[in-house]
């Protein structure tokens, strides 16, 4: 790891030698910064100006008085949690599966956990629909057992822990490869039970990656749009997440019950804006230390 | 507590880590299993730890049969090549951890952890975590982690091999103190045998997976099993010979053959260390091979010179005492006539 410190300071002072015309310097900067406002900064200052342009007294009017938004909010409050929680139990059982056995189909096994990023949430909604759907392989044994999963909450949970799987995973793998098996077996060696070794051991190493996953699997979860348009139907006041709500209020002219609600999403994604940062942080070290020691 | 390991034998793969072994330890010996890389050494460790299941074989402790019980349930201290620690918790706690894990009451914990840190020597760091330490420090943790819970046998993987040579020295002696007090019997993989011979009781030398050698180490040295352990213990010089009359042959000089099987007229290698050549100015009488000196090294406990005698075409690698070397008062360039005065005949089977 010194080794590897080494190298990375040489390159930064490399590119601190470096002598860009300044030209060059400030027209990258320019279009950086250009971008970034028209596309980022512009978007959500306007977001929170549109829902506060009627004063707070509306806002929190549009927010509350429906109870069609009430339930929305609601929803998605219990949706995400749900998938969050299956996250972190796939994710923890995923990542050790991959980091710490050599078994063949591993490799496939590693790509097909990234596999729900890469396809449309949208085609993710349909196949939950080919399969849980009225007309779908398990319609008829749902119908029998009278079991709705589709236009309902299962099939909200089911879409988004689809889209939402990767992250926990993803985040853990890295990590407890670099940190090893060794200290788990120590730990083994010196009389640690299963869960002992897991949770005095394991969950103690890489807690900061869990909770950086956590994090960003909730921030999708809670903003999921297009799995979950497929999924559920938009039964207002029964499936309608927040993200659904907002779509259904703007294409009903309700733009300031639309923008109001938009302004919650964009302050939970701020949120976990600042948590990442600083989670981000917590996790380097994981993985520094693991290098190092 | 004895170990008793019997034809035990593990692949993996297409590999084949271990191969039919069968080591037996005394109670209370300081055993080191020695070997190149790939012979399997630590691989027999983690067997004996229950780390790993061996193919076939069984393990004893005393007289139990421990070969299906987990590592959990050994009760073995085992000390890792990269110590291992806990990285999160300091070093109180990592020495305390396999008393909390057995729900020891708190009193014993502290009373017990403390006597462990006095024993390797770091009262004063017990605060600290495992990035804060030095690498010598960081093994006597893991070592005193180990002994925390009263482990019938102690394991250690290459306990000295990732640290510098002075700290090496120093940790060697005291672990040989260490054992000489608390009499665990005590397992330690190591490549180094120097560090072997210095260390342990007994030394079995392997090779790829298989056992090659057991003895003290005097008996390994001084009377090798075969031209691996021979070779593997330490610099040689090795001619390739015949057998002439009942004796080896090379370059004229005659080489007593140890036991049977060598056939009249097959091939031998002579293997002779560099200590057992001597250098005389002249050739008075005593059958030696002529030479010039190429290189000379007398810096250090012994003095080393290269001699190369280009009528046999080969280079002789001879090591004389300080004393010898000034009475000689050798020079580069210089002829001398080096003579065996031991050396070993081996069936060329081994290659290196």
């Amino acid at each position: 790891m010194s080794e590897l410190k080494a190298t990375s300071r040489d390159l930064s002072r490399h590119s601190a030698g470096r002598h860009d015309p300044p030209w060059v310097r400030f027209a990258l900067i320019a279009i950086t910064v250009a971008v970034i406002g028209v596309l980022v900064i512009v978007p959500v200052v306007a977001v929170f100006y549109q829902a506060l342009a009627h004063g707070v007294g509306a806002y929190w009017r549009n927010l509350t008085a429906d109870a069609d938004t009430r339930h929305s909010v609601l929803l998605t409050l219990a949706v995400a949690p749900i998938a969050v929680a299956a996250n972190l139990v796939f994710g923890v059982a995923a990542a050790w599966t991959i980091a710490r056995f050599r078994f063949r189909g591993r490799t496939l096994l590693t790509v097909l956990v990234d596999l729900p990023f890469a396809v449309s949430p949208v085609v993710a909604g349909l196949s939950l629909v080919l399969i849980f759907g009225l007309q779908g392989y398990l319609g008829p044994w749902l119908r029998a057992h009278d079991l709705k999963v589709i236009f309902a909450l299962p099939g909200l949970v089911l879409a988004t822990t689809f889209v939402t799987l990767p992250f926990v995973a993803r985040e853990l793998i890295p990590v407890m490869e670099a940190i090893g098996a060794d200290e788990e077996l120590a730990a083994v060696s010196l009389g640690a039970s299963g869960w002992q070794m897991f949770r005095r051991v394991t969950l103690a190493n890489i807690r900061w990656g869990v909770l950086y996953g956590l994090i960003l699997s909730s921030a999708r979860a809670t903003g999921e749009f297009g799995a979950v348009y497929v999924v559920s139907g938009h039964i207002a006041g029964r499936t309608d997440t927040m993200p659904l709500r907002v779509e259904k209020l703007f294409q009903e002219y309700n733009t300031p019950g639309s923008f109001a609600l938009a302004s919650v999403l964009t302050s939970i994604a701020l949120v976990t804006l600042v948590l990442k940062v600083y989670l981000e942080r917590k996790t380097r070290q994981e993985l520094d230390e693991a290098v190092i020691s | 507590m004895s170990i008793r390991i019997e034809n035990v034998s593990k692949r993996f793969g297409r590999f084949v880590a271990l191969d039919d072994v069968t080591v037996n330890v005394p109670q209370g010996e300081l055993l080191a299993l020695l070997g190149p890389s790939g012979s399997g050494k630590t691989t027999l460790l983690r067997v004996v730890a229950g780390l790993e299941v061996a193919d076939a074989g069984r393990v004893h402790y005393e007289d139990e049969d421990v070969t299906t019980r987990s590592a959990r349930e050994r009760n073995v201290g085992f000390v890792f090549q990269h110590y291992a620690l806990f990285r999160h918790m300091n070093v109180f706690e990592n020495v305390a951890f396999g008393l909390r894990v057995r729900r020891r009451p708190a009193d014993d914990i502290n009373r017990r952890v403390r006597e462990l840190l006095g024993l390797v020597r770091l009262d004063s760091l017990q605060r600290r975590y495992p990035s804060q330490l030095s690498g010598g420090q960081r093994q006597r943790v893991a070592l005193a982690r180990a002994l925390a819970i009263e482990p019938k046998v102690l394991l250690l993987d290459e306990p000295f091999g990732a640290l510098d040579a002075k700290v090496r020295q120093e940790l060697r002696h005291w672990l040989r103190r260490l054992h000489d007090e608390i009499h665990t019997t005590t397992l330690f993989v190591t490549h180094d045998q120097e560090e072997a011979f210095e260390v342990a009781d007994r030394v079995v030398v392997m090779q790829q997976g298989k056992v090659e050698q057991a003895g003290t180490p005097v008996e390994v040295f001084e009377r090798p099993a075969n031209a691996f352990v021979m070779d593997f213990l330490g610099n040689v010089n090795v001619f390739q010979g015949r057998v002439q009359n009942g004796r080896a042959q090379w370059g004229g000089l005659h080489f007593d053959l140890a036991g049977d099987g060598h056939h009249e007229g097959s091939q031998v290698a002579v293997y002779v260390r560099p200590h057992e050549l001597e250098i005389e100015r002249s050739a008075n009488g005593v059958p030696s091979l002529r030479g010039r000196i190429e290189r000379i090294n007398s810096a250090g406990s012994v003095a080393k010179i290269q001699v190369s005698a280009a009528e046999f075409g080969v280079d002789l690698h001879v090591e004389l005492s300080p004393e010898r070397f000034t009475e000689l008062d050798l020079r580069r360039g210089d002829t001398v006539y080096v003579s065996p005065r031991r050396a070993r005949v081996f069936a060329p089977e081994y290659v290196i």
